[in-house]
């Protein structure tokens, strides 16, 4: 149902240009023939030099593409914000294919919208979208757990402590792999090493993350990457302790060009643009994606120049391995923090497990606990 | 006549500053009343934004009868909401008629104990309510933090840590043929019948006597300690029923996004009507139609979320300095409403 | 290299995060003292923090220098502080509501004009390192002490002894406890409110140059988790006495650092009850001092919020 009744079109942009209005602003797009319209929504600021950052990077590919038309909203919350927010963009605007770009969008608000609106696509950041949802909802994610395994590796080359840090918002399963990626892959190079997480219980928290990384520094800890909405202040802070720093969701090197390490990126705009492309050549998106690197999913960041070669050598020889295909982090023989057997001796999950994605442990040699 | 011509002094000055941006207020105040009241779907928008808005408001406005400045509604806000995914998860099997009262009354006996606290360390300790309602609400959000993250979560919530989510029985659904959920009904009857007993009751003119003069209540032996709890409990009890329904209608599951902010926004709302049970209705309403346009404007206009926040700011500046030509026309009733 | 310190790491943590925390707080509390002493309270001060934090950022990045962003950020604020203290010297106006328009109004002007900023870098304000006896890394770094810090404390002192002491902190005092008594002394009460709210909120812009200048050290819209209304309440705690302000904003700056500390000892689980420590400390000691016979001492007797 569209309340956009031609009349009210042609009464408003009455008044616009009555008042004398500086620039006739689009009132509606759908007045020239019919581009498709495309909303993006976000939980935070669009240039949080983080996950938001990311996706609207994405968003900006797609503004790019010829017929398409780009709508944004910043900061809006996981309540029934987003659920207004969405059908906003598709009673005003039209829009008929949505990324509502939060975790916490999905499950219950996209779920409880995307029935009313059978002729809208739903693209949600990493859902689980399985066998029973909605059809017009779909979910996608990347392999950003490799990401962080590469960082590990740059990490464990770096760290003369044996002891690495990790800022991390909230135990749910795709931190929780980032956090043991990180320390898998630091172990690829010492397996002494051990990593210290520190919950914030937020995604967002200036303050609580600069204590935290000031408390892993403190603790010993001499590399620190995170998992938060905005790595801005962890990358300042632990680069102010004189530790290095590995990136997370957007490329955070001019932060700290010589502390920089590496980082794990999103790369949506490949993403975002083939998706719509398929809209506009009238296919349908699958409802279930997953990409990795070699998908062009994500990406790393340039290597800093406090990487050694040594590093650098194990770091494209893994990425290389990564690329290939079907890699593990999580291999056996592997225990959880707890004592737990995670995985038996030549068993394994590969990047692409299902598995992964409801994960609920911290390896061995992660001090952390996940509640 | 004076909060409209408040209204629009305030429109004015916002207007003022749009042009200096080289932005056009007649596009900007076209978006708004479009996209918050111009439509169907824009009062569906609107309406289901104020209902929690409506009940937190009257968080504040209740001890606000008494003198005491409660600023810690969303504390009772994301307790009562726990209490209620909590109930639910209890009471899955149980038939609706049966598990959604009680779920109500858990959220609403959680809120009342959370700012009845409030009120009874102000009367038996002498603690400022203002301050311990502001810290409890702190902790009330930290306390739903471990709960609905630790002993409380449903495993099988992943990307989101939430309690069991509620069968679809115990959803509370829209109100027949609108888009809105029921807590809007609620909070204006919970309006309404606030009204009535501040005043019409022997309980309300008791307490208004208090909030002006405890010396003169005591005196009169009214039972302060009574008013000041019963009066803080129902303020928090109608803050706890808000919590049921965001998890009840919204929601599906008690979890992180309880703390929506809506105990803070209830602040304004109880000020700006001057603690009038049946002023807080249509103020809600303003303020909510205000947020649900940020979206266009975002999108139309090129203009940042803070938009809509700068708009507000300036008409509530406006309507409050308005009260000051109060009683200088003699169509204006005195003021009777004043707390501060 | 850093050293293992087991768990010694936890007081030196408590006493780094008192001084690295606490500035805002203390600024801002300072600030309200001043203010709720002249009989008004201004519950906007959020709003100024935040706007303080924008201001001070823009400037110290468009002009280079970190101090030129604390001028304009006091500034700002002491705008801010002028508006309300005009507004609420109008007869009937709600000081309280005033404030948390003010609030809203503040923020949305800093979230407004603070987008472009968002993303550069501006430069930090000095610290003095006071750990060099220290050959222990954790030592130094816990005891590197913002200047603003060190500011804080001395007007902290500065402020108790001007309000015991002086004519200008009897007239305030005067003023904040009878406005009668204050017109037949020939004062202009409104006059003075106003003057002392703008130099309230002068000290919360400050307040908000510290987060955005040192710690965190970076302006984004989430730079402030309600620091200036917390303050504004820490007030009451310290009973408007300035030294206490002080002592009020160490205790909550400290007990903040417990939660990220315990974790990083191993103390891992609840850890949301470990970061509401100061929220619940401050209520037990409220609690613990409170008594309903002498209720409020100190108060000023026009406060509208404790009247």
């Amino acid at each position: 149902m569209s309340f956009l009744s031609p009349t009210r079109r042609g009464f408003l942009k009455g008044t616009a240009s009555l008042a004398g209005a500086t620039a006739l602003p689009n009132l509606s797009y759908a007045d020239s023939h019919s581009p498709l319209t495309v909303g993006f929504i976000y939980v935070g600021p669009k240039d949080d030099f983080g996950y938001n950052q990311a996706h609207a990077e994405g968003a900006a590919a797609v503004k790019a593409m010829e017929g398409v038309v780009v709508v944004e909203e910043e900061n809006v919350a996981e309540t029934i914000d987003v659920q207004k927010s969405m059908e906003s963009m598709i009673n005003f605007d039209e829009a008929k294919l949505l990324f509502p770009t939060s975790f916490g969008y999905f499950d219950p608000h996209v779920l409880e919208v995307a029935p009313n609106h059978p002729d809208v696509r739903f693209q949600h950041a990493a859902g689980l979208w399985t066998e029973g949802m909605p059809t017009n909802v779909g979910s996608y994610f990347g392999y950003i757990g490799m990401g962080q395994y590469l960082n590990g590796i740059t990490a464990g080359h770096a760290t003369t402590t044996k002891k690495i840090g990790f800022v991390a918002a909230k135990p749910i399963p795709q931190v929780l792999l980032n956090i043991n990626s990180f320390l898998l892959g630091a172990r690829q190079v010492d397996p002494e090493i051990t990593c210290q997480v520190i919950f914030t219980g937020e995604w967002s928290m200036a303050v609580k993350e600069a204590e935290a990384t000031n408390a892993l520094a403190d603790a010993g800890c001499d590399v620190i990457t995170c998992h938060v909405d905005g790595p801005k202040v962890v990358m300042e802070t632990a680069a102010g302790r004189d530790c290095f720093v590995c990136g997370y969701h957007a490329n955070q090197a001019p932060l700290a060009p010589e502390k920089y390490l590496t980082g794990a990126e999103w790369n949506w705009a490949g993403v975002y643009t083939d998706m719509v492309q398929t809209v506009l050549d009238g296919g349908t998106i699958d409802n279930f994606v997953r990409g990795g690197l070699a998908d062009g999913f994500i990406k790393m960041s340039p290597l800093g120049p406090a990487v050694s070669d040594a590093a650098r050598a194990q770091f494209e020889a893994t990425k290389a391995e990564i690329m290939a295909g079907g890699f593990s982090a999580i291999k056996g023989p592997l225990k959880d923090n707890a004592g737990n057997v995670i995985a038996a001796e030549g068993e394994g999950f590969a990047e692409d497990d299902i598995a992964l994605e409801s994960m609920d442990y911290l390896v061995e040699g992660v001090i952390g606990s996940t509640s | 006549m004076l909060p409209i011509g408040a209204l629009l002094a305030g429109f004015a000055v916002f207007s003022l500053f749009l042009l200096l941006q080289g932005k056009s207020p007649a596009d900007f105040f076209a978006l708004v009343f479009r996209a918050g009241f111009g439509t169907a779907f824009s009062w569906e928008n609107t309406l289901s934004r104020a209902a929690p808005l409506l009940l937190a408001a009257l968080c504040v406005a209740l001890p606000a009868r008494l003198g005491l400045v409660v600023i810690g509604g969303e504390g009772a806000i994301v307790l009562g909401g726990v209490g209620a995914g909590f109930a639910g998860v209890l009471l899955s099997g149980a038939p609706a008629g049966v598990a959604l009262p009680v779920m109500l009354l858990a959220a609403m006996l959680i809120g009342a104990l959370w700012i009845g606290a409030v009120g009874a360390l102000r009367h038996y300790r002498g603690v400022n309510e203002t301050i311990a309602s502001l810290l409890l609400a702190y902790i009330a959000i930290a306390l739903m933090n471990h709960l609905v993250e630790g002993p409380l979560r449903d495993p099988a919530s992943l990307n989101k840590p939430s309690t069991a989510p509620l069968g679809e029985a115990l959803r509370v659904g829209t109100i027949p043929g609108w888009d809105v959920h029921w807590g809007l009904a609620f909070g204006v009857v919970a309006c309404v019948l606030a009204w009535i007993l501040i005043d019409k009751t022997t309980w309300g003119f008791a307490a208004r006597i208090a909030g002006g003069n405890v010396r003169a209540a005591q005196v009169q032996s009214l039972p302060v300690g009574k008013l000041i709890l019963g009066f803080t409990a129902l303020g928090g009890a109608f803050a706890g029923m808000a919590g049921f329904f965001e998890v009840a209608a919204v929601h599906g599951s008690a979890n992180a996004s309880l703390a929506g902010g809506y105990g803070y926004t209830g602040i304004l709302i109880a000020f700006l009507a001057r603690h009038n049970p049946l002023a807080i209705i249509p103020l809600a309403i303003l303020l909510a139609g205000f947020e649900a346009s940020s979206g266009l404007v975002q999108r139309r206009m090129d203009l940042p979320d803070a938009t809509v926040l700068v708009l507000q700011g300036f008409v509530f500046m406006a309507i409050l300095m308005s009260e000051t030509l109060y009683g200088r026309f003699k169509v204006f009733a005195p003021e009777r409403w004043r707390t501060g | 290299m850093e050293t293992d310190l087991g768990y010694w790491i936890i007081p030196l943590a408590i006493i780094g995060g008192a001084i690295r925390v606490s500035t805002p707080f203390l600024f801002v509390s300072l600030g309200e003292a001043l203010t709720e002493r002249s009989g008004r309270i201004n519950l906007g001060l959020e709003g100024t923090l935040v706007f303080g934090a924008m201001s001070g950022y823009a400037l110290a990045y468009l002009t280079g220098s970190p101090w030129l962003g604390v001028l304009a950020a006091a500034l700002c604020g002491a705008l801010f502080g002028l508006v309300h203290g005009v507004i609420c010297s109008l007869p009937k106006v709600n000081d309280i509501a005033v404030g948390i328009a003010m609030m809203i109004l503040g923020m949305g002007l800093a979230f407004y004009f603070g987008k472009p900023f968002v993303q550069p870098v501006a430069p930090d304000l000095p610290a003095i390192g006071f750990g060099w006896w220290s050959e222990i890394p954790q030592v130094r770094a816990a005891l590197e002490v913002n200047v603003l810090f060190l500011i804080g404390a001395a007007l902290a002192v500065l402020l108790w002894w001007m309000l015991r002491a002086t004519r200008v902190g009897l007239t305030l005092r005067v003023v904040g406890d009878s406005t009668d008594a204050a017109r037949a002394m020939g004062l202009r009460p409104a006059v003075i409110r106003t003057c002392a709210t703008a130099v309230g909120g002068a000290f919360a812009g400050v307040g908000g140059a510290y987060l955005s200048l040192y710690y965190p050290g970076s302006w984004n819209e989430g730079i402030s988790s309600g620091q200036g209304l917390m303050a504004v309440a820490l007030v009451i705690f310290a009973r408007w006495n300035p030294l206490a302000c002080f002592g009020a904003a160490l205790l909550f700056g400290g007990a903040g650092a417990l939660g990220p500390v315990l974790q990083s000892v191993g103390v891992s689980e609840g850890y949301y009850l470990f970061f509401a420590a100061p929220y619940v400390l401050t209520l037990g000691v409220l609690i613990a001092t409170s008594s309903p016979t002498r209720a409020m001492t100190g108060a000023p007797g026009e406060l509208s919020i404790t009247k």
